[in-house]
C-alpha cells in the first residue's frame, strides 16, 4: 500500500516531518503569547530608546548626584517616542493640517498589502508549507498588474478588474511553481521560494530596463498606470487609503471560510497536521500542495495589486518593499488564523505609519520599529525552534511527537 | 540584508550607551539652567530645515550622507532646527514627506531622483512650503528647487589623471545601476581618458564603459558590497590598474578587491566618487588616487541661507567646476604618483572646461 502510494507521491525528504512540526508548534500557541510578545518587544524597544537618547546619556552622567533626573529623562524619551508612534498611527492633534492629523488612515493604507500577503503566508502555513516567497509573488503580481495597467487601455471598471485578475494570476504562477516542484520532486518549498524571490527581482529589473520601461524616463521605472486601472481612493484625494482595503477584508473572510468551512480547507489542514496521515486517508497531498501554493501566490499577487494600483501607481524594483517578509511576521503574530493575521497586519501598519511620525517628531530612528518587529518574531518563534534544535521536548507535549 | 546591518549598528550603539552609563554615572549634576544662551537670531531659531533620504539611508557614504551632513553643519552654523526621515523603500517617500509637511518644515531637502514623484505631489498640495530636490531636474514648480551636478566635468579630470598614471594602458570603471546619475561619472571618466590619448598620442583603453553605446559593466545593485569586489576583480583580471567604482557602498567592495590584488603583486589604484574617499573611506588611503567630489554640503547650506534671507528661488542649482559644486579631490598619499606635468595639464584642462574651450559632453549632463 505505502509502496504504491510512494510511486505516485514522492516521499518528501525525511527531515521535512521534523520541520513541519516546528512550524506547527510555532503556529500552535495562543493569542496570549502573541500579545505578550508584542508587549515585551515594546518594553525592550523602550529600553533601546532610553539608552540611545542623548538627554538620558547626559542625565546619567550625574546619576548618583541626581538619580531623579535620569529617570525623568528616560520617561520623557520613551513617552515622547511611543507617544509620537501612537499619534502618528491614530490621531495627531499637533499636525499642521487636518489631513495630517488622521494617521489612522495611513495605518490602514500600510496594512492593506500586509493583510493580503499575510493571508498568503497563513494559508501555506496551515498546509504545513513555509511560504517565504511572498516577496517574489508580490513582485510578479505587481508586474502582471502593471503590464495590463499601463499597457492596455480598457473602459473603467473592466480595466480595474483585469488588473486585479492579472495580479492574482502573476502571483499564482510564482507560488504555483514552488507548489508544483514540492509536489512532484519533493524540492523543499523554503529553498525554492527563496530562490524564486531572487529570480523575481532580477526579472522585474530586466523588464524595467526593456519591455516595461517608461520611454520618457531614463530610469528603471514603468509608465504610470491608466486612470481606469487604479483602485479608487476610499476617502478622496486627501488620504491614500484605497479600495484594496475592501479586497483585503473580503480576502480575510474568504480565507476564513476556505480554511474552516470548505472541503478543500479541511484537506489543507489535514495535510498541515500530518501529511502521511492525510495521504493514508486518501487525500492527494501533491494536489493539495499545488493548489494551496496557487491560492497563496494569488493572495500575495493581490498584495502586489494593492501596491501598484493602490499606492505606487507605477512599477519599480522596490515595489514589494519589505512586505513579503513582514508578512511572515504578521502571519506568525496572527497565529496563522485569518482574522488574527488581519489584526496583526493592522498593528504592523500602525508601526509603519507611527514609525515615520516617531522618526520625525521624536528624533527616534525608525530602526527601533524594525527592532521591535524582529523581537516579536524572536519571542514567538524562538522557543519551539530552540526546543527543536536541542531536541528538548516540551513538558506538556509528551506523546505529541511521532 | 541592509536592515540586519542597521539593527546590528543599533545594538552596538546600545552596548556603548550601556557602557557609558556604567562608567560615567558619577559626575556632578548641573546647576539649574538660567537664561538661554543659544546662538543665531530669532528667525533662524524658528526655522525648520528638513531632509528625507532615499532608500540608501543617511549612512550611504554617498549623496544622502553628504546632504545630511551638509544640513547638520548648517544647523550648527546658523542655529536652525532640523528634522530627518530615512526611507527604506519607495513606498516610504510620500509618508515621510507628508510628515515633514505636517511638522511645518520651512524647507525640505529630498535626496535623489527617486523622490521626484512624491516631492511633486506634496509640493503641489502645499505651495507655501519650500523644497529642494537633489539629483533631479524634472520638477517645474515655484516651490521646488532642483539641485543637480555636472559631475562629468570633474570625472573628466579623474579620467585624465587615471590615464596618466596607468602602466598597463588600461583603466576600468563600473556602475551600480545604468542610470544617468551614475553614467555621468563614467562618461566624464571615459572622455577624460580619450582626451589624454589625443593630447599625449597614447592609447589608454577604458574597460567597463562605452560612451557611444552607453553600455558597460554594472553590478545592478547599490546594496550588495561583494558585487563591487567581483566587478573590480574582473576589471583587474582584464588588465586595468586604475578602477573607478560608481556604485555608492560598492566602492568598499572595490577597495577590498584592490587591496587583495596589490598584496598579490599588482599595483592597482582606486578612484572614489561623491565624497573625498581619503576622509570617508580611510581604509583605502594607500590605494586612493583621487576622488570625484560633489560638494553637496555647501549647496545645502547656501540654499538654506538664501531661504532664511527670503531669497529662495526655484531656479536650478547646477554644480560645476566653476562654482565648486563638483571638484577633483587632492591626491593625498599618492601625490608622488602623479607627475608635475600632469598636474599642470590638469590645471589647464580645468580652466578649459570652465571657460568652455574644452567641451565635456555627457548625455546625462543636466541641461
Amino acid at each position: 500500500m505505502s509502496e504504491t502510494q510512494a510511486v505516485k507521491e514522492p516521499v518528501p525528504p525525511a527531515k521535512e516531518g521534523q520541520g513541519s512540526q516546528v512550524i506547527r508548534e510555532i503556529m500552535g500557541g495562543n493569542a496570549l503569547i502573541s500579545v505578550l510578545a508584542v508587549v515585551v518587544a515594546l518594553v525592550i524597544g523602550g529600553i533601546l530608546i532610553a539608552v540611545t537618547d542623548p538627554r538620558v546619556a547626559t542625565a546619567s552622567g550625574y546619576f548618583f548626584a541626581d538619580p531623579g533626573a535620569t529617570f525623568s529623562a528616560i520617561w520623557s524619551a520613551v513617552s515622547e517616542a511611543y507617544g509620537a508612534l501612537w499619534r502618528g498611527a491614530t490621531y495627531d492633534p499637533t499636525a499642521r493640517t487636518w489631513q495630517g492629523q488622521l494617521g489612522i488612515f495611513e495605518t490602514l493604507t500600510f496594512a492593506t498589502p500586509l493583510i493580503l500577503a499575510g493571508l498568503a503566508v497563513t494559508l501555506a502555513f496551515r498546509t504545513g508549507l513555509f511560504n517565504i516567497g511572498a516577496q517574489g509573488q508580490i513582485i510578479l503580481g505587481a508586474t502582471f498588474a502593471g503590464a495590463v495597467g499601463f499597457g492596455m487601455h480598457l473602459p473603467p471598471v473592466i480595466h480595474l478588474l483585469v488588473v486585479i485578475l492579472a495580479g492574482a494570476i502573476g502571483g499564482a504562477i510564482w507560488g504555483g511553481i514552488a507548489g508544483f516542484l514540492k509536489a512532484r520532486t519533493g524540492a523543499h518549498e523554503v529553498i525554492v521560494t527563496i530562490m524564486l524571490n531572487y529570480i523575481a527581482i532580477s526579472l522585474v529589473l530586466y523588464l524595467l530596463k526593456n519591455q516595461l520601461k517608461d520611454p520618457n524616463s531614463t530610469n528603471p521605472i514603468s509608465p504610470q498606470m491608466d486612470d481606469n486601472a487604479v483602485l479608487p481612493l476610499l476617502l478622496g484625494p486627501n488620504f491614500r487609503v484605497h479600495a484594496g482595503l475592501i479586497i483585503a477584508v473580503l480576502a480575510v473572510i474568504g480565507v476564513s471560510w476556505l480554511l474552516n468551512r470548505s472541503t478543500l480547507g479541511f484537506e489543507y489542514r489535514a495535510i498541515g497536521a500530518n501529511p502521511k496521515a492525510a495521504r493514508t486517508a486518501g487525500m492527494l497531498v501533491s494536489r493539495g500542495y499545488i493548489t494551496v501554493m496557487l491560492i497563496s501566490g494569488a493572495l500575495a499577487g493581490l498584495a502586489g495589486v494593492a501596491q501598484i494600483a493602490g499606492t505606487e501607481k507605477s512599477l519599480d524594483s522596490e515595489i514589494a518593499g519589505s512586505i513579503g517578509f513582514d508578512a511572515i511576521t504578521v502571519a506568525l503574530l496572527g497565529r496563522s488564523k485569518p482574522w488574527g493575521t488581519f489584526f496583526a497586519a493592522l498593528l504592523f501598519g500602525a508601526f509603519k505609519a507611527g514609525g515615520t511620525s516617531m522618526a520625525v517628531n521624536a528624533d527616534v530612528s525608525i530602526d527601533i520599529v524594525a527592532v521591535v518587529q524582529s523581537l516579536i518574531v524572536l519571542f514567538i518563534a524562538a522557543p519551539p525552534l530552540i526546543r527543536s534544535i536541542f531536541r528538548i521536548k516540551a513538558a506538556r507535549r509528551e506523546g505529541a511527537s511521532a | 540584508m541592509k536592515n540586519t546591518f542597521k539593527r546590528g549598528t543599533t545594538v552596538g550603539t546600545v552596548a556603548l550607551g550601556a557602557m557609558a552609563l556604567l562608567l560615567t554615572g558619577c559626575g556632578q549634576a548641573p546647576a539649574p539652567a538660567g537664561g538661554g544662551s543659544t546662538g543665531g537670531n530669532a528667525a533662524a531659531a524658528n526655522y525648520l530645515g528638513c531632509i528625507v533620504s532615499d532608500s540608501g539611508g543617511f549612512d550611504d557614504q554617498s549623496f544622502n550622507q553628504s546632504s545630511y551632513e551638509g544640513l547638520k553643519k548648517t544647523v550648527a552654523d546658523l542655529g536652525i532646527k532640523m528634522k530627518e526621515a530615512q526611507s527604506t523603500t519607495k513606498a516610504d517617500f510620500e509618508p515621510n514627506l507628508n510628515q515633514m509637511a505636517n511638522a511645518g518644515c520651512n524647507l525640505t531637502f529630498t535626496v535623489g531622483f527617486l523622490l521626484a514623484d512624491a516631492t511633486k505631489k506634496v509640493a503641489t498640495a502645499d505651495p507655501k512650503l519650500h523644497f529642494a530636490i537633489i539629483d533631479d531636474n524634472s520638477i517645474k514648480l515655484p516651490n521646488v528647487k532642483p539641485v543637480v551636478y555636472d559631475t562629468a566635468q570633474a570625472a573628466f579630470l579623474a579620467g585624465y589623471t587615471a590615464a596618466s598614471v596607468s602602466k598597463t594602458g588600461k583603466v576600468g570603471t563600473f556602475g551600480g545601476i545604468n542610470i544617468p546619475t551614475v553614467t555621468i561619472f563614467m562618461d566624464g571618466f571615459a572622455e577624460g581618458v580619450a582626451y589624454y590619448n589625443k593630447q599625449q598620442s597614447k592609447n589608454v583603453q577604458v574597460l567597463g564603459w562605452n560612451v557611444a553605446s552607453q553600455q558597460g559593466l554594472f553590478a545592478n545593485t547599490f546594496d550588495i558590497i561583494q558585487e563591487g569586489t567581483k566587478a573590480t576583480n574582473n576589471l583587474i583580471g582584464e588588465g586595468a590598474d586604475v578602477v573607478m567604482p560608481v556604485a555608492g557602498p560598492l566602492g568598499k567592495g572595490a577597495g577590498d578587491a584592490i587591496l587583495a590584488a596589490n598584496k598579490g603583486g599588482k599595483d592597482v589604484k582606486l578612484v572614489w566618487v561623491d565624497s573625498d574617499g581619503y576622509l570617508t573611506a580611510p581604509t583605502y588611503k594607500s590605494i586612493l588616487l583621487t576622488s570625484v567630489i560633489k560638494t553637496m554640503g555647501d549647496a545645502v547650506e547656501t540654499i538654506v541661507k538664501d531661504d532664511l534671507a527670503g531669497k529662495y528661488s526655484a531656479t536650478p542649482y547646477v554644480g560645476t567646476l566653476d562654482n565648486g559644486g563638483v571638484a577633483l579631490a587632492p591626491f593625498h598619499d599618492l601625490d608622488s604618483a602623479v607627475s608635475a606635468d600632469t598636474k599642470s595639464q590638469l590645471a589647464t584642462i580645468k580652466k578649459g572646461i570652465i571657460d568652455g574651450s574644452i567641451k565635456v559632453e555627457s548625455k546625462s549632463s543636466p541641461k
